[in-house]
């Protein structure tokens, strides 16, 4: 028998402790987007301050876009309420807000309070542009390219960390563009 | 003692509760099928449940979704495809084979293959190896039969 095949049960441990080791570091709960690299779902929504207004996805296609799920009733939403406001202000790219599921008083009283980070925000009351998204709780964060493609899924509160990784992807985009 | 059994007792209530919610079907098949879809679709936010058992609002308004396509006639595949198209594969109790999970599926197999080729291949190794051994006695030279003597005598001193 070659002496290397000895070692054989040595290796296949090291890529079992590899994969186990990987597997510490996974978050369970962060569930791949089945919509990646596929366009944003058609819808026709009325918008949150303006019922009279129904917004499409003709609304937002053209230039990258964050699609930002909120609802009052989410106090990660709340969390994550201040940082939205600073990537409002660095005005490097849109936010569109996705009121998911929530009373329109109460979210446009929350806007009125806590400032307004969105150009514009869906009132999805029923959940159903949610659903064809794949929203499986709020808060939800999508990253969209200027063809109105999901790029990109964050799931859970959006915080300066995720601003730099956000805008890293952003920057790779350019760089191709160049 | 009182005051134990009494924490006890509303402890032992909660688990009682489970997700009630009222559809109407029009004949036993389709409730029969929608409690099969519901307890074969996993819920995405709370993770080990199915949606027959849990109670989350994606729950809900997943089981609404599956009535309502039930009610419109749609078929089984044409649902799961539906949750599948969504919440991908994750929603699936069983999952479908492809090329992310085809190490999972054949992996086992292949485990299997390799190990019975290693068995094979050491029995037969060990086989050849006896044979060798009986066919061609050892031959010593001359240098070594003189110390073979020389150990064997040494032995009956």
């Amino acid at each position: 028998m070659p002496r290397a095949l000895l070692f054989a049960p040595l290796a296949l441990f090291a890529v079992l402790v590899l994969f186990l080791w990987k597997g510490l570091s996974i978050d369970p709960r962060e569930l791949p987007s089945a919509l990646i690299d596929k366009p944003f779902p058609t819808f026709k929504v009325e918008a949150l301050l303006q019922p009279e207004r129904q917004l499409s996805t003709a609304d937002f296609i053209g230039k990258p876009v964050l699609v930002n799920v909120w609802a009052t009733w989410c106090p990660s939403c709340r969390q994550e309420h201040e940082q939205l406001l600073r990537i409002a202000q660095e005005n490097k790219i849109t936010i569109i807000g996705l009121n998911y599921k929530d009373e329109r008083v109460a979210a446009t009283q929350w806007l009125n309070t806590l400032g307004n980070p969105y150009r514009f925000t869906i009132y999805d009351a029923s959940g159903m542009l949610g659903l064809d998204l794949g929203v499986y709780g709020a808060p939800e964060t999508y990253l969209l390219d200027a063809q109105g493609v999901i790029r990109h899924r964050h799931v859970g509160v959006v915080t300066e960390q995720t601003w730099i990784e956000l805008q890293a992807i952003m920057q790779s985009w350019e760089r191709k563009a160049a | 003692m009182i005051r134990f059994f009494i924490i006890l007792m509303m402890l032992s209530f909660n688990g009682a509760y489970a997700a009630i919610d009222t559809y109407q079907f029009k004949d036993v098949d389709t409730q029969e099928r929608f409690q099969q879809l519901t307890a074969d679709l996993r819920c995405p936010k709370c993770q080990n449940q199915n949606l027959a058992d849990s109670n989350a609002a994606i729950a809900q308004d997943l089981r609404q979704k599956i009535y309502e396509m039930l009610e419109a006639e749609r078929s089984n595949t044409e649902i799961v495809d539906y949750m599948v198209a969504r919440y991908g594969d994750f929603v699936l109790y069983e999952p479908r084979f492809n090329s992310q999970n085809a190490v999972l599926w054949l992996g086992p197999l292949l485990l299997l293959i390799v190990g019975l080729s290693v068995v094979i291949y050491l029995t037969r190794y060990r086989n050849k190896q006896r044979v060798t051994t009986e066919a061609t006695p050892v031959e010593l030279d001359a240098q070594q039969q003189a110390r073979l003597q020389a150990v064997l005598n040494k032995d009956k001193k």
